[in-house]
């Protein structure tokens, strides 16, 4: 099964875990509904539409209110090193959470005592904080976008906003950019750089690029790396593997992207249900390929 | 656990940075630690006096170390009590600077401002935020919230509600913007 474990931007919703549907656009779970703007909920909303269209189950998630106190990561992070112990997860995602070095190391103590290993997917600030722990390696998958990539290539930056000047995104530096956070040991097993071209890559370098459908107003729409990351998690749970899957989820993310006919001023939640068609589409155009 | 079994572990545990989620703030005397500290205590916050490290030292001084993601909310507080510090630094690398590269992308009728990780766009004409994206912590998504389909000058900063790193950046994004779009 896969978890997402994140968190609402209201500092009152508490800490809820349980499957999560898909209501109308808003994501439900135990009972309480969310809007999908950005963040977690966009996630969890492009995991259930790509698990839709592939006949998988609804994730489970692990979520709480948090607006950047880090009280409700805590509280989350607490939760979590009690509960894991007791769920057998094959895939978990960690994404919106207050980096905090501790908490993470308790977290990776539970999970390295796993029986099997789940694969193990870090976005948005559980990301970070597997780097600034320099545990980047225990993970399978990043999903930086072209700054925090340039944060993963510093080795000396605890966080994206001291990542030294030469090293700040250009996308003609984005081979070198992989190479530098591998070489310190500062990436996943494999990375899924998102930004103009989307790049998948590993240790031995770029394994692949995926530009078109090419949307230049989807850099500016809050949430499309939180679909992408929901997107491949949800093909990755299917039984896809890595490096396949990301592939796939950056061509998915792109085309739905491309169905919303976007503007700068579009947001995301009017591109994820565009979601099942893009899969459709890509996967007719697969088939198509091999036959 | 076999027989190198806890030289595994003391290498796993070797390869952590256990302070790379620190900062150091730095005051103009040690008057002005013994009140932060005592401040940033009473408001729940976990951090310590210490000495500085050798590339910040100026002298007999002393430094408080706290959570480098809240730096925000902290150097705020901090503000607002009248003893505002004079540096905040990594602890894994004190010499680092926060970022101060904009880099600004015009899609024609929306410009968008990036500073670090945080991208911030508007509408050009009726100055409207439109969106806001990048960024890992937990006050983007509530920022992005708070900010998008206010008119820029009308907006509540992130500086007045966000609490982290990831906020400042858009603190950084958002003062550039308004440097572009509402001066003349």
């Amino acid at each position: 099964m896969l978890a997402i474990v994140g968190t609402v931007p209201n500092p009152d919703f508490p800490m809820v875990t349980g499957k999560v549907t898909l209501e109308n656009g808003d994501i439900l779970i135990q009972g309480r509904r969310v809007t999908v703007k950005r963040g977690t909920p966009a996630l969890l909303a492009a995991t259930i539409k790509t698990g839709e269209a592939l006949g998988q189950k609804e994730p489970y998630a692990y979520l709480i209110g948090d607006i950047g106190s880090g009280e409700g990561s805590q509280r989350l992070y607490q939760y979590l090193v009690k509960d894991l112990k007791q769920k057998n997860f094959n895939n978990i995602v960690f994404h919106y959470l207050q980096p905090h070095i501790g908490w993470h190391s308790r977290i990776q103590s539970v999970i390295q005592k796993m029986t099997s290993k789940p694969i193990l997917i870090a976005d948005a600030g559980f990301m970070y904080v597997a780097k600034m722990s320099g545990r980047s390696s225990a993970y399978d998958l990043f999903t930086p976008d072209l700054g925090e990539l340039a944060f993963l290539a510093d080795e000396l930056a605890p966080h994206p906003f001291y990542t030294r000047g030469f090293l700040l995104h250009e996308e003609n530096r984005v081979p070198d950019l992989i190479a530098r956070a591998y070489q310190h040991g500062n990436a996943a097993r494999y990375l899924l750089v998102k930004g103009e071209k989307d790049y998948i890559a590993n240790k031995d370098g770029i394994q692949a690029v995926i530009d078109s459908p090419m949307e230049e107003a989807m850099e500016a729409i809050g949430g499309t790396g939180d679909t992408l990351s929901g997107i491949v998690a949800a093909l990755i749970s299917f039984g896809m593997e890595l490096k396949e899957a990301a592939t796939m989820a950056a061509q998915v993310n792109r085309l739905a992207g491309f169905y919303a006919h976007p503007s700068p001023g579009t947001q995301v939640s009017e591109i994820i249900p565009h979601i099942p068609k893009a899969l459709e589409d890509i996967l007719k155009e697969q088939r198509e390929l091999i036959q | 656990m076999g027989t190198f079994g806890f030289l595994k572990k003391k290498s796993e545990d070797s390869a952590e940075n256990h302070n790379g989620d620190r900062g150091f703030l730095v005051f103009e005397n040690t008057s002005e630690v013994i009140q932060a500290e005592n401040l940033l205590k009473k408001k729940g916050w976990e951090i310590r006096v210490m000495g500085p490290p050798p590339e910040i030292r100026t002298g007999c001084d002393l430094v408080i170390e706290f959570p480098l993601i809240e730096e925000l909310k902290i150097t705020k507080t901090l503000q607002e009590a009248g003893i505002p510090p004079l540096q905040t630094v990594p602890v894994s690398s004190p010499l680092l600077k926060p970022v101060n590269l904009f880099q600004t992308k015009d899609f024609g009728k929306y410009l968008m401002v990036q500073a670090a990780n945080m991208k911030l766009t508007v509408d050009k004409e009726s100055l409207t935020i439109v969106n806001i994206s990048g960024g890992g912590c937990p006050d983007v998504p509530y920022l992005a919230e708070q900010m998008v389909g206010k008119v820029l000058n009308q907006a509540p900063s992130p500086l007045e509600i966000g609490h982290t790193l990831c906020g400042y950046a858009l603190q950084l994004a958002y003062e550039e913007m308004k440097r572009r779009c509402l001066q003349s």
